[in-house]
């Protein structure tokens, strides 16, 4: 039973993936690309890691991709506009591929990896899952201990970000001219 | 896990949807009554079914309760034609409605609509999936419930429905965040140090047994409250079918049965909302406050505690009845100001204030 859902999940995730790039219509690739979210949650689950599961879903099911759906219908990108394929897209579409397929080989073919390959499998088969990814305590437990470095790293980043597009959704210009912005109509 | 257990579970699972269902359709009926009774109306008391009716006593209590009006109302969207406009996007706008029901359906599972005390005196939550990320569960599946209304006000290709369907992500987004940081402070109050109980909502039931978190924390169960109610587009948040400037917002190209799965959609939403807030701030299955379970050892004890689960939830359902026909709706600005500014500040500040509040009363046990 296990082998069904297992090959039923890949071939979703697979087939809406290949959708999400091959699709013209941008609401079919956002609505895919769900789809191929939700699949890779069901593989999390069915590895026993309920909480990446959980937490898939949530933040990029959820609230990543409603954010998408909600610019993409803002913006009104018609459906039938022709895409121009670039040669920049293409070059770095196959460098991006080639750096993230250079780093799973090299994450698999890593001495570390072989020696966890064991537990990690045995925690699947028995359907309990590692402890970091299927307890919400030993992941919260981990975040806040093990890699608290790293959690306040990616803070500063997502807070850099943050500032960075405030700055760029400002119009400067107005501001630098000596300006005052332009004050929006009364309602 | 062999196919026996599956399919039991899978039971459980259909008769949980069917109880959810049937209380959605109830809900429907109740709305329209308590809507007449504030309004100083009577409500549907006339439709009646010709043999059933002409019973003696109950025939004409049931006329009278519009309980018939329920089977006329589902029979209506059935019968109805099925007229789908000629400038909709076909797929989505079949998909939609089916979108919109399953979210509202799926939590169910980590829901613990009851207990069962055994006869060595052990208290068991009765709950098809006791997981330590329940709560996780939850609000993973209450946020995919949007895409339904913004695939309904797609797909008809047409402005008002659109504009319903844009205004249900806003607010999807603004008050998501309100709810998430509302829940923080119950699972920080009911974990003690050293506790490995993580998200399960079990256990907030459990900590209940004596003290419920409505007075506990008075200001997390407002803010959830509200965000509840904006979750699931209720008056006076129901921004995206605001018929006033919509027509009927997201489902304005929608008829028959389809309209009448968004309109049960709906109400499922308002019911598993209810049994959430049920459970996390009015004590779940347990009797009353700082008094103790008066639940019989074994089965009648489940089914007693289950069925004062379902009377806290209609009592709720009431409130969100009663709020709907008396509270204005908000216009749109309001809603984003009220989630930004108001809202979210106030469930920062309240999430800090219950962290120190916790970290000065328990003892530091963890070392």
């Amino acid at each position: 039973m296990h082998e069904i859902f297992f090959y039923f999940l890949v071939a979703l995730t697979a087939l809406s993936s290949l959708s999400v790039v091959l699709g013209r219509n941008p609401v079919n690739g956002a609505m895919s690309m769900i789809l191929a979210l939700v699949g890779t949650a069901g593989l999390f689950a069915m590895l026993g890691s309920y909480m990446l599961a959980a937490l898939q879903i949530l933040v990029y099911a959820g609230a990543v991709m409603v954010l998408f759906v909600f610019i993409i219908m803002l913006i009104d990108i018609p459906a039938t506009a022709a895409y121009r394929h670039h040669w920049g897209t293409l070059v770095a579409a196959i460098l991006s591929t080639l750096t993230l397929g250079g780093g799973l080989t090299f994450l698999f073919l890593a001495p570390e990896f072989r020696q966890s390959m064991p537990e990690i499998a045995g925690a699947a088969s028995n359907g309990s899952g590692l402890v970091f990814s299927s307890q919400a305590v030993a992941y919260g437990a981990g975040l806040m201990g093990k890699y608290m470095l790293l959690v306040q790293v990616v803070g500063i980043l997502l807070l850099v970000a943050m500032i960075g597009v405030i700055v760029v959704s400002k119009d400067l210009r107005a501001t630098n001219s000596g300006k005052s912005l332009p004050t929006p109509p009364a309602n | 896990m062999d196919w026996i257990q599956l399919a039991i579970e899978a039971g459980f699972g259909l008769a949980f949807i069917i109880v959810v269902m049937s209380m959605a359709g109830l809900t429907v009926v109740a709305e329209r009554k308590f809507c007449g009774f504030i309004q100083g109306r009577l409500g549907p008391n006339r439709t009646t079914i010709p043999i059933l009716g002409s019973i003696p006593f109950f025939g004409r209590l049931i006329t009278r309760m519009g309980l018939f009006q329920l089977v006329a109302d589902g029979s209506k969207f059935l019968f109805k034609e099925e007229i789908v406009p000629g400038h909709v996007n076909k797929f989505y706008y079949n998909l939609a409605p089916i979108v919109a029901l399953i979210p509202p359906l799926v939590p169910l599972v980590v829901l613990p609509f009851g207990q069962m005390t055994l006869a060595d005196g052990t208290i068991r939550q009765l709950i098809i999936a006791n997981v330590d990320i329940g709560m996780l569960v939850i609000l993973a599946f209450s946020s995919l419930g949007v895409y339904g209304t913004v695939l309904a006000g797609w797909a008809a290709n047409s402005k008002y429905p659109f504009m319903g369907g844009i205004r249900a992500s806003a607010q999807m987004i603004s008050y998501e965040l309100t709810m998430g940081l509302s829940i923080l402070p119950v699972f920080l109050w009911a974990n003690v140090p050293g506790s490995t109980e993580g998200l399960s909502i079990a256990n907030i039931v459990v900590f209940q047994q004596t003290h419920w978190f409505v007075y506990l924390q008075p200001l997390t169960a407002l803010l959830f409250l509200v965000a509840l109610f904006a979750e699931t587009n209720r008056a006076p948040f129901d921004m995206a079918e605001s018929e006033t400037d919509l027509v009927g917002g997201f489902h304005t190209e929608y008829g028959a049965f389809k309209f009448g799965i968004f309109f049960v959609s709906e109400y499922a939403h308002v019911i598993v909302g209810s049994g959430l807030f049920v459970l996390l701030f009015l004590g779940g299955s347990n009797f009353l406050p700082m008094l103790p379970n008066p639940w019989p050892i074994g089965i009648p004890g489940a089914i007693l505690s289950t069925l004062w689960f379902i009377a806290k939830t209609s009592a709720l359902v009431f409130f969100f009845i009663w709020i709907r026909w008396t509270l204005p709706r908000f216009r749109y600005d309001q809603v984003m100001n009220l989630g930004w500014k108001m809202l979210l500040p106030v469930a920062i500040a309240n999430l800090v204030f219950v962290m120190v509040l916790l970290a000065k009363i328990t003892p530091v046990a963890a070392q």
